[in-house]
């Protein structure tokens, strides 16, 4: 069985195919860097997304705040709702990558400030 | 008044790179003049990621992009004015600026370099009948509103445009929340990169309606529903296609357009597609001295290619201003076949360099050469599996190929 995808991890958006054995990925075509196939290999067995949206802190500045790293796509609805519950005091500095809330639903991401 | 050597207006990153670059190559007395509280421009309202893979080698959001920009610039000493606004430009590069903390200032400069960036294209724009509800807004307004203000225009959803900042909103309203009921789409194809279709439409289940289009708007004080119609190829609505779609917020995006007013107040004509200044390999424009760069030349895909342009303008304003220009210039009109749409520079006055030549092109084709003919001789081509609207493209034209008296040189689609 084929699968086509299209790979998300640079603009180019390169057409892929990905032939699958069942749940196991045989070979990986129509990418042209390895990060593709990666890409391919990544959304056929274990699905991951990078989060980014804001969080509101002890003053009330909307500060920008993203994964470190992508977690399971399953578990963004998830994340977004513990990311809107969290206040964090970093107000009059600059917040730039501090670490807002560790190891997010055990996923092994951490949610760090991606603005001011 | 004041005499500054390079103003910079716009410290979005085209502005900000500019400055760093006009520094390293020479130029020391340099003020950068930004309208908002805070350099960065549009980068600081898109949160998302994706920025900085061809700059920073990495992944970054929007604001994080607009950091390193930012703080590469406060490395050296260079002036910087947010919260002041630019009236007017003078032919003979006076600028005429205001603030609450200065009043209105004016300023001779040596050069200038545009950096203004762009704006969206509204919904007076199109024609869109109807009533006039509030819930209607500019998907970079929502933008703004979700990212930087921290509130939600609204709950159920649609988008008509499906350009990049289209499918970002469409993402973001829904991981707050929101349901986003469709994205409509005039066009046969998306405005927007493959991978913002997959990651922002798909991976929602987002429905994206090709060749469709919002033609009635229902509500008195706010937005109800919309009618969305499908289109043939004269992008006529066809009877009988209607859906009526209940929504309380309608995003637009439909299009940037280059902010080139003040370049106007200069006296500069401004080229009828890309809607910028037409510009040589230098990033100069008609006047001497007033270079333009970023989304107020032409609007780009990528913040990288907005720093890269920046940087061009910010060398070649530093060497005008030391008097190292070259001034053994030629004047080769460049041109485009109407499958290639525009091509940026327009204009070559030296042939003894580099030329990365951008285009874009009108529509989407499939295995195509793209050549470059001087006088009718081909000096470069490229071999191209697909080439769409939405993702600009550049072919390099190496220095010494052209000659002095090249009179054109024209820039085409073949099939392979």
């Amino acid at each position: 069985m084929n699968r086509e995808l299209t790979c998300i991890v640079c603009p180019m958006g390169c057409r892929l195919t990905v032939e699958l054995n069942g749940k196991e990925v045989v070979s990986v075509s129509g990418n042209t860097c390895k990060r593709g196939e990666d890409y391919a290999r990544s959304e056929c067995t274990n699905p991951v997304r990078v989060i980014t949206t804001t969080v509101r802190t002890k003053s009330g500045k909307i500060l920008p705040v993203k994964t470190d790293k992508p977690v399971p796509k399953e578990l963004m609805t998830e994340c977004m709702r513990l990311i809107n519950n969290l206040c964090p005091d970093c107000d009059g500095e600059i917040a730039m990558g501090k670490i807002i809330c560790e190891n997010i639903l055990n996923t092994g991401a951490n949610i760090i400030a991606a603005g001011k | 008044m004041r005499n500054v050597d390079l103003v910079i207006i716009g410290g979005g990153p085209a502005g900000m790179c500019a400055a760093v670059s006009a520094y390293n190559a020479g130029a020391k007395d340099i003020l950068v003049i930004e309208r908002d509280s805070d350099l960065g421009g549009i980068l600081r309202q898109c949160i998302h990621n994706g920025f900085g893979l061809h700059r920073f080698k990495e992944e970054l959001t929007g604001p994080e992009y607009a950091y390193k920009c930012e703080t590469e610039l406060k490395k050296f000493p260079i002036d910087v004015w947010c919260n002041t606004i630019v009236t007017d430009i003078s032919k003979d590069k006076i600028v005429t600026a205001m603030s609450s903390e200065r009043g209105v200032e004016k300023i001779q400069a040596k050069a200038i370099i545009l950096a203004m960036g762009c704006r969206e294209r509204p919904r007076g724009a199109l024609n869109i009948p109807g009533t006039r509800p509030a819930g209607i807004f500019s998907a970079g307004t929502a933008q703004k509103y979700v990212n930087m203000m921290g509130y939600m225009p609204g709950k159920n959803v649609v988008i008509l445009g499906s350009g990049d900042i289209g499918l970002i909103m469409a993402r973001r309203m829904t991981l707050e929340g929101a349901k986003v009921h469709a994205v409509c789409e005039v066009m046969p194809y998306s405005g927007g990169l493959a991978r913002n279709i997959e990651q922002c439409l798909n991976d929602f289940d987002i429905p994206l309606y090709l060749s469709h289009t919002v033609t009635d708007i229902h509500g008195s004080d706010r937005i109800e529903a919309v009618t969305v119609s499908q289109v043939d190829e004269k992008m006529q609505p066809i009877k009988g296609t209607e859906m009526y779609i209940e929504c309380d917020t309608l995003l637009l995006s439909v299009g940037l357009i280059p902010e080139n007013e003040l370049s106007k107040s200069a006296g500069l004509t401004l080229d009828s597609i890309t809607r910028g200044c037409r510009v040589d390999q230098n990033r100069q424009t008609e006047i001497e001295g007033v270079f333009a760069c970023g989304n107020v030349l032409h609007v780009h895909d990528l913040a990288d290619f907005v720093s890269e342009e920046g940087e061009v303008a910010g060398e070649s304003a530093a060497k005008y201003i030391l008097g190292k220009a070259n001034t053994e210039k030629c004047n080769i009109n460049v041109s485009t076949d109407g499958k290639v749409r525009y091509s940026v520079p327009q204009k070559i006055t030296d042939t003894t360099v580099d030329i990365k030549l951008y285009y874009r092109v009108s529509g989407v084709f499939d295995n195509v050469m793209v050549v470059a003919e001087a006088d009718g001789e081909i000096i470069a081509k490229q071999k191209k599996a697909k080439v769409v609207p939405g993702e600009m493209q550049y072919i390099v034209i190496k220095k010494d190929t052209l000659k002095k008296d090249t009179k054109e040189l024209k820039i085409r689609i073949d099939k392979a």
